[in-house]
């Protein structure tokens, strides 16, 4: 009995004893398989986030002007993102404060470019019948007239829609700064070339969103694509009357205002 | 006679010679030249990158990425302090960035043990957002800085990461002071909100979530100012069938001061 019991409970024949994989084995075959695995699937991960490639993005901004509280965060934020001189006369955004009075005339100020936020304002005369705070910075243009009059191409827009300037290549001739209805632009009065809003190109490279849409408090920035994504400036499109700033001058602005008044110019 | 139609003879062969008139190759030097010069200020006055993109420098992109952050973005700080995230998201400063008050931090997120960013404490930070000012939107937080527990630093009573208020607004007047005031010196001055509003307790925290209602049919104003209405007499009264049936009695008359008759 022994004998032939022994064969047949410890390995029943040679063909089913070659096809059998042993504990010790597998594990050594899942240790040499895993790094080739693991590679295969790592590697265009790691490829998608180191290069960036402008011809897969459209960017855009929406403004709520029904949410902007008028803190001047994200002039502020600007300022400090981009180096901007931090006196009155120089700002790649800022905030505009709207009076529109009982008798029809409209006010409008902006002390300091909002950087401090915006004391109280008396008034004589009329009463107020609306009043509200508008964000503004550069438009980024699909038509944009400063890339049109620059005449030695430094002010340019990229694949992804952002309007931006070489600084190393920019003669400081002001024609862009004539040229942009928004009076967007402006002469840095230290390296006198011409500056603007990039949208915080250097951050959108690494899938950062501006800085001003960053420190907004209340939402009343959006940042997104404008193409085919969920973001959440796609809901803001759906969703809002959309209008952009001087739509009459065909410049295509990529910064979208829900809520707009129609006194703002 | 003779030698006249000799001239001609010789002087033909010499003219129909292959030999370029003088002033060719001086041009074709001339054009050589210039051509030379052509290149050559491209090759110098462009600049390396221009035009492989389009009408510009495309090294240019690369020096403006180049450009340092200083705001790191909330996803930085979530990798490190994520029980203030959570609690920040959960509340009503969900869409207020940490940035936003701690100001800019990509030193902070390099080096976070010796640069460490701004806690701002003083009375005179929160009031940035929510001090009282006219051209802010209905429905925002706002508090007078002068009246509202003076001298007292905002953080005593408000946990900045998930504020919320103390108390609920105790009337309607906190927030919609404006009508308040027109009402009470209108006919409707013994009215109270109330009366024609519905006012969910909800709409004191999120008062742009949910709404109060106002009335949606003539009826309801009818109960006072329609013509068989159980109402004082000095009630200015209307047909309801025959006043305009189409409108809604708002669309006309502002309920919160309406006309003096």
């Amino acid at each position: 009995m022994m004998p032939t019991d022994v064969p047949n409970t410890a390995g029943p024949s040679a063909a089913e004893e070659s096809k059998r994989v042993d504990r010790r084995e597998f594990l050594k075959k899942c240790g040499l398989a895993a790094p080739i695995l693991l590679g295969v699937v790592r590697v265009p991960l790691l490829e998608a986030q180191d290069s960036y490639d402008p011809s897969e993005h459209l960017y855009g901004m929406g403004i709520d002007v029904n949410k902007c509280i008028g803190c001047g965060q994200c002039v502020a934020a600007c300022k400090t993102e981009n180096d901007v001189p931090l006196d009155s006369h120089h700002f790649n955004t800022w905030i505009e404060r709207y009076f529109i009075r009982t008798d029809e005339e409209v006010e409008v100020d902006s002390p300091n470019g909002g950087l401090d936020g915006f004391p109280p304002k008396a008034f004589e005369g009329a009463d107020i019948r609306r009043t509200f705070f508008v964000p503004k910075l550069c438009n980024h243009c699909a038509e944009a007239p400063c890339v049109q009059v620059c005449p030695v191409g430094a002010t340019f827009t990229t694949e992804d829609g952002a309007v931006l300037v070489d600084d190393e290549y920019c003669i400081g001739c002001r024609y862009c700064i004539q040229a942009c209805p928004y009076g967007a632009r402006w002469l840095h009065p230290e390296t006198h070339v011409a500056a603007k809003c990039t949208f915080c190109y250097h951050r959108l490279v690494d899938g950062l969103v501006p800085a001003c849409v960053e420190v907004c408090p209340t939402g009343a920035r959006l940042f997104g694509e404008l193409e085919g994504r969920a973001t959440p400036l796609a809901r803001f499109m759906r969703f809002n009357d959309l209008q952009v700033l001087k739509p009459h001058l065909n410049t295509r602005p990529k910064v979208y205002y829900a809520n707009l008044d129609g006194e703002v110019r | 006679m003779v030698s006249q139609p000799a001239l001609p003879m010789v002087r033909l062969p010499e003219f129909r010679s292959h030999k370029l008139p003088q002033q060719v190759p001086r041009l074709a030097v001339v054009f050589a030249l210039a051509a030379v010069a052509l290149i050559a200020a491209r090759y110098f006055l462009i600049p390396d990158t221009f035009g492989e993109t389009g009408h510009y420098r495309a090294a240019a992109v690369d020096s403006i990425v180049a450009h340092p952050k200083k705001f790191a973005g909330q996803q930085e700080c979530a990798l490190c302090h994520g029980p203030i995230m959570d609690e920040r998201l959960a509340g009503n400063h969900r869409g207020l960035a940490c940035e936003g008050c701690h100001g800019p931090s990509a030193g902070h997120v390099a080096n976070p043990v010796e640069v460490k960013p701004v806690i701002p404490s003083e009375r005179d930070h929160c009031p940035r957002c929510h001090a009282y000012n006219p051209s802010r939107p209905t429905g925002f937080a706002q508090i007078d800085p002068v009246a509202h527990n003076p001298l007292m630093p905002c953080v005593t009573c408000h946990n900045p990461h998930a504020p919320e208020p103390p108390m609920v607004p105790g009337s309607c007047s906190a927030c919609h002071g404006q009508i308040a005031n027109q009402k009470a010196v209108s006919h409707h001055a013994s009215l109270e909100c109330v009366t024609c509003h519905t006012a969910p307790e909800e709409h004191k925290t999120s008062p742009r979530a949910v709404r109060p209602g106002k009335p949606m049919e003539r009826a309801f104003c009818g109960g006072c100012h329609a013509e068989d209405a159980e109402s004082p007499r000095n009630v200015p009264r209307i047909g309801l069938r025959t006043h305009y049936p189409q409108y809604l009695c708002w669309q006309c008359h502002y309920p919160h001061y309406p006309e003096a008759s």
